[in-house]
């Protein structure tokens, strides 16, 4: 029972912390730990075979799924807040919670007694008293479950699979298609610009600054700049003066620092 | 060793789920808090099998978790395609079939 009261709690808070995490990845972490916390309590609860099949298909196989889902659909894509059915979240928990609260008055109800124990039902062990009912009295299930499992690897290729339906573009034709979006909008054919390296900072949150001091846009990842954690050029030369300082040199001598007073240059001063 | 705490975290477990598939709107999400109340059911059979001292609860526990193993590959598959066309993984997006 130690192990009972140990992770009862753990996974109670994990499997609410679902409910209330905005990333998914988070939730699928919250739901491991339950996963885990589940097989420790099998194996308290004389069901080794359970525990390790837990292990291995929850935690192993299906929560691996959900991850590589995760990564296709993307990390970022997470809850939207509107609500398309006026009070559906308020109404949906007061739904769950009466439903939750009958159940628990209902269990209260009956008595189940102690544990019996499963010594006489697994004189040799758990695994040959579970292959010895798996394998006679529910070996039609077993059989059925082959079938399942077949029908699913199926259905999962067939969904997953996509006919092409335009022949794949070589590099001839990607060089082609380059050059008529040159021609039609202006696009620049080359590759992008690097991000921006300077002696203060060498990360690619960094963008790289035009001739006029303004930030390039496209020289930082756009993964980067939908998370917002772009560092902006005016904010790397914010604190110039006190590094001026503290090296001796007064603004005057000092080489000419672009960003801060080009950041602040409209980009019509050159035209 | 009561059987009571096990049967009332179960049912904590279950409700759980239940609240997060309503309330959630992704399609990810909602598919884990599924997977929580199968595993809230299983912890109720293997509970059971032990409070009655037979193996069948162990027996129906392990073909709940290899139907839930079929369930989330098709499940998924799904979710897939549908974010494929629809570049989105929210439930709230797919109602085509409402109008």
């Amino acid at each position: 029972m130690i192990a009972f009261w140990v992770l009862a709690p753990l996974m109670v808070a994990a499997a609410l912390g679902i409910l209330f995490v905005r990333k998914a990845v988070h939730a699928a972490l919250l739901l491991a730990v339950v996963m885990i916390s589940l097989a420790v309590l099998y194996a308290a609860l004389d069901a080794p075979f359970l525990f390790a099949v837990q292990i291995i298909v929850y935690t192993g196989a299906i929560l691996m799924l959900f991850l590589f889902v995760l990564m296709l659909v993307g990390v970022d894509a997470s809850d939207s807040v509107v609500e398309t059915i006026r009070a559906q979240r308020v109404l949906a928990t007061i739904a769950g919670l009466l439903f939750g609260g009958t159940v628990i008055v209902g269990l209260a109800q009956v008595s189940f007694g102690t544990m019996v124990g499963l010594d006489q039902a697994q004189p040799d062990g758990n695994v040959p008293a579970l292959a010895d009912l798996l394998f006679s009295k529910y070996v039609f299930a077993f059989e059925t479950t082959s079938a399942l499992l077949i029908t699913a690897a199926i259905g999962a290729m067939v969904l997953a699979h996509r006919e092409r339906i335009t022949p794949k573009a070589g590099q001839a034709e990607l060089a082609a298609g380059r050059m008529r979006d040159y021609a039609a909008t202006g696009k620049h054919p080359g590759p992008l610009p690097a991000p921006g390296v300077f002696a203060r900072a060498n990360a690619v949150d960094t963008p790289a600054l035009l001739p006029d001091g303004t930030a390039e846009p496209t020289s930082v990842s756009r993964v980067l700049a939908a998370r917002g954690t772009v560092r902006s050029a005016p904010a790397l030369a914010d604190d110039i003066e006190t590094v001026q300082e503290s090296l001796g040199v007064t603004p005057e001598e000092a080489p000419e620092v672009s960003g801060k007073s080009g950041a602040a240059a409209t980009p019509e001063e050159d035209q | 060793m009561n059987t009571e705490p096990y049967i009332v975290l179960s049912a904590i477990l279950f409700t759980i789920g239940c609240i997060g598939v309503l309330v959630r709107r992704n399609a990810i999400v909602v598919f884990m808090c599924v997977e929580l109340m199968l595993n809230a059911s299983n912890l109720a059979l293997v509970t059971f099998a032990k409070a009655n001292g037979n193996l069948e609860g162990q027996v129906a526990a392990f073909f709940v978790m290899v139907v839930a193993a079929a369930e989330v590959v098709v499940g998924l598959a799904i979710i897939m395609t549908i974010f494929r066309t629809r570049r989105s993984a929210s439930v709230d997006d797919a109602s085509l079939l409402k109008y």
